[in-house]
């Protein structure tokens, strides 16, 4: 069988660009995290506020340094596999990501070696102006990478001239008609993935009865957050939803499994999509909610798959299960947070041991809803890159066989399994001593911004030192 | 209107972050190269702390660079990256594990030999991929239309192999010096011992190179030996550094030879710009040839000069509150 480059390319972007969205994702929540943090800290003077913080800011610098180590990586996968597309939309995409570049150094260069390094050596008011400002940034950063895509996305703004994109209007460019709500999605989508991390270790905390007093505070923070956030994200969801049906209406037909264009669409709960056939085999669905969802009216006609030609539909099985993935960690998401309601207006909730286990577990779900939301709108995209203007074929790199895109895509996986199996179990290191560890902090570190270098946790596991804390029942310590 | 050359600008600005990367990640890749010939256990953590404070913002002028080229000279992105696509693997594999070596050897009991030669083995590759990139450039690239229509090991020659050694030789000697600066007692004796034969490693090998070049390149040739004899000061100014450099550590100076090695490499790399300009991919295309749109370039100009300096100043304080001697044992973490 020829290898085909194409395929390989975007198999190894999406697996790239998936490793590295996780920690992102994570840390943009988590940082704002720390800057509330500091503030009740700044506020009350409540030692306990300060505990969570120097905690959370490690599990912070080892995640950033992740981040990083695997972004590097991204800013060059433009050009080794999709270089024709990288010279035709330089104009625009070339400035973004550079935006985006000098805004993470510029954060790394000002201010997180004061919020990883400085608590002891600068003015309290200074280490809280540090955190906002890196929460800020995490931002910042954020903002330009949905602005590059979700100009792919929804192109707007640019003339395409002799084969290059050239920009007319850098603002349409930028706030292009996808930008806000995409934006908006992902900002939610941090802070719940950051929300429920949090209150998952905190839970796994009062499971194993430790530290009681801020394992409770950071878990009842995270739960009013998510009580508010995990709805209104499915609000926000549903304007994106709206907003990708007038503008890519192919990738809402392929989410719901839509062959034909008609009225009264139901929504379906399970189906086999059949693209050989343009047929969806064992449907499992409600009559015309989809209709509903998605015109408001009963009735509403939804366009289908048929408006395009086969060649031009994304592959549907992914973006249809994917979508279903991702909803349906949603409704567990604000369904959680509403036991989490309920089982404190009885008092029991940190006490109900199935509750915090089922926390513990929900602490892993947004990185999958992140990762099959984002496995959604990238292949529902298919076969374009910039949506309308070029497609993924026109965009790969021209030179590059398929011998050669198969050579990088495993060494890339195999380089990625060494490196990050390392540094996801460095991670569990850090979450397993615990916020014991943050009293004898402070070794003789001086250095500036190395992220991980914040984490003063040994790699390996030590018999007899630190680290290993007796379990209690949680419904018995803690009064 | 297009008040000012903004390509040429954007080839300074591009060209003054080549060899701020090249100068600063060059000696922390060395102390890397040089990493398994330590004469201890105990100078192996000496050498990493020399290092450990700014390694990661030496790199930071790498991903700049890399961005900045896509956004001011989009063609050379657009070829450089898959002529050299198997190149460009290892030396990220190889910056990789070197970078996530840095933090968990420190971490590390029972399992920092691993680390030692995640190091060790990272700075290497990543340190001869550089160099083959140079040499890749050197000899041009097969393009048709601004784009690359050449094999995936074209970038691959007994010429590029040479100057991947060369970078090698080249950073090592950086390293070597570096901690002459830096360090003290065994280890700087040792550091000491090392430098004169990769002095003239390096001297073999960019002789060579020298040599080698107008046989690559038709237009070097012209250049060098019709047009442009002034060029000729460059590699004199090139060997009075050499011998800096062997003077200064014969006569055991301490900071000489680190500034003496900086200086072989600025003069080295004028060499190189002088005789290749105003190509950025041989041997097509010229700067204004592979330039973005005059917009792009302006849009990304204005924040680059506020940011600039700040990257700057940050660096030069980073270098200053880390002056001095390491010790052994001491920075420890």
């Amino acid at each position: 069988m020829e290898l085909d480059p194409l395929i390989l390319s975007r198999i190894q972007f999406a697996f790239v660009v998936s490793f590295h969205a996780i920690f992102p994702v994570f840390t943009i929540g988590l940082a704002s995290y720390i800057a509330v943090l500091e503030g009740l800290a700044f506020k009350t003077r409540n030692p306990v506020w300060t505990k969570l913080s120097t905690f959370w800011t490690k599990v912070f610098a080892v995640v950033f340094g992740m981040g990083v180590v695997s972004g590097i990586v991204m800013s060059f996968q433009f050009g080794t596999n999709w270089s024709a597309f990288s010279q035709a939309s330089a104009n625009f995409l070339g400035p973004i990501l550079s935006y985006e570049v000098i805004t993470a150094f510029f954060l790394e260069a000002a201010f997180l070696g004061v919020l990883l390094f400085g608590r002891d050596k600068v003015p309290a008011g200074v280490h809280l102006f540090a955190a906002i400002m890196v929460a800020t940034g995490t931002f910042i950063s954020s903002f330009w990478i949905l602005a590059a895509n979700s100009w792919m996305q929804t192109p707007a703004g640019v003339e395409f001239r002799e084969g290059v994109f050239h920009v007319v209007s850098w603002s349409e460019a930028i706030f292009n008609p996808s930008f806000p709500y995409r934006f908006m999605h992902m900002a939610l989508a941090s802070f719940l993935t950051g929300g429920f991390v949090v209150a998952g270790v905190s839970a796994w905390y009062l499971l194993r009865g430790r530290e009681f007093e801020a394992n409770r505070k950071a878990l009842s923070m995270c739960l009013w957050l998510l009580l508010f956030i995990a709805p209104a994200q499915a609000v926000v969801g549903d304007f994106h939803g709206l907003n990708t049906l007038e503008h890519q209406p192919t990738k809402v037909a392929a989410m719901e499994g839509n062959w034909e264009t008609s009225r009264n669409v139901p929504l379906l709960l399970f189906a086999i999509p059949d693209q050989e056939n343009q047929t969806n085999h064992f449907e499992i669905g409600i009559p015309s909610l989809a209709s509903l969802i998605l015109t408001h009216d009963w009735d509403g006609e939804v366009p289908g798959l048929n408006e395009v030609a086969v060649e031009e539909q994304p592959p549907v099985a992914i973006v249809f299960w994917s979508f279903r993935i991702m909803v349906g960690i949603g409704v567990l998401m604000i369904l959680f947070a509403l036991a989490g309601l309920f089982l404190r207006a009885g008092g029991r909730l940190y006490k109900t041991r199935w509750y915090l286990q089922g926390m513990r577990f929900m602490s892993i779900a947004p990185f999958f809803a992140v990762l099959t939301g984002w496995f959604v709108t990238e292949v529902g995209r298919a076969p374009w890159l910039v949506y309308g203007m070029m497609t993924q074929a026109e965009s790969v790199t021209p030179s590059l066989t398929g011998g050669m895109a198969l050579f990088t895509l495993i060494g890339y996986i195999v380089v990625y399994a060494l490196v990050f199996s390392a540094g996801v179990y460095y991670l569990m290191r850090v979450l397993y001593v615990g916020l014991e560890d943050a009293d004898d902090e402070e070794h003789a570190s001086d250095r500036p911004a190395r992220p991980l270098s914040a984490a003063h946790v040994p790699f390996e596991i030590e018999s007899g030192s630190h680290g290993v804390h007796q379990a209690k029942p949680a419904n018995e310590g803690g009064h | 209107m297009e008040l000012f050359d903004l390509a040429l600008i954007w080839a300074f600005i591009i060209g003054f972050g080549i060899i701020m990367y090249v100068l600063m990640d060059g000696f922390d890749l060395g102390v890397g190269i040089l990493f398994p010939f330590a004469p201890s256990e105990e100078d192996r953590d000496t050498m990493m702390n020399s290092v450990a404070p700014v390694w990661d913002g030496n790199e930071t002028w790498l991903v700049l660079g890399g961005a900045g080229l896509l956004a001011a000279f989009p063609m050379v992105y657009s070829i450089f990256l898959p002529a050299l696509y198997i190149g460009v693997f290892l030396l990220l594999a190889g910056l990789i594990f070197r970078g996530v070596a840095f933090e968990f050897r420190f971490k590390a009991r029972t399992s920092r030999y691993l680390w030692n030669w995640s190091f060790a083995g990272g700075s290497t590759i990543a340190a001869f991929a550089q160099g083959a990139v140079v040499g890749a450039y050197i000899q041009g690239f097969n393009t048709v239309n601004g784009a690359y229509v050449g094999g995936a090991l074209d970038w691959l020659t007994p010429f590029t192999v040479l100057t991947g050694l060369g970078m090698l030789a080249g950073y090592a000697l950086l390293g070597s010096t570096w901690l002459i600066m830096k360090t003290e007692g065994r280890l700087q004796e040792w550091a000491y011992r090392v430098s004169a034969p990769l002095l003239i490693a390096v001297l073999v090998v960019f002789g060579i190179i020298s040599v080698w070049t107008p046989f690559v390149d038709d237009m070097v040739r012209e250049r060098w030996f019709s047009n442009l004899s002034v060029i000729w000061i460059l590699p004199a100014l090139t060997l009075l550094c050499a011998f800096q450099i062997w003077r200064s550590v014969r006569n055991r100076f301490e900071g000489m030879p680190f500034v003496a090695t900086m200086g072989l490499f600025i003069t080295t790399y004028l060499g190189l710009v002088v005789s290749k300009w105003p190509y950025v991919v041989p041997p097509n295309y010229t700067l204004w040839d592979a330039a973005s749109a005059y917009e792009s370039q302006l849009f990304l100009l204005l924040g680059l000069l506020f940011v600039i300096p700040i990257v700057l100043a940050y660096t030069a304080w980073t270098y200053w509150v880390f002056r001095g001697k390491v010790r052994a044992g001491e920075g420890y973490h």
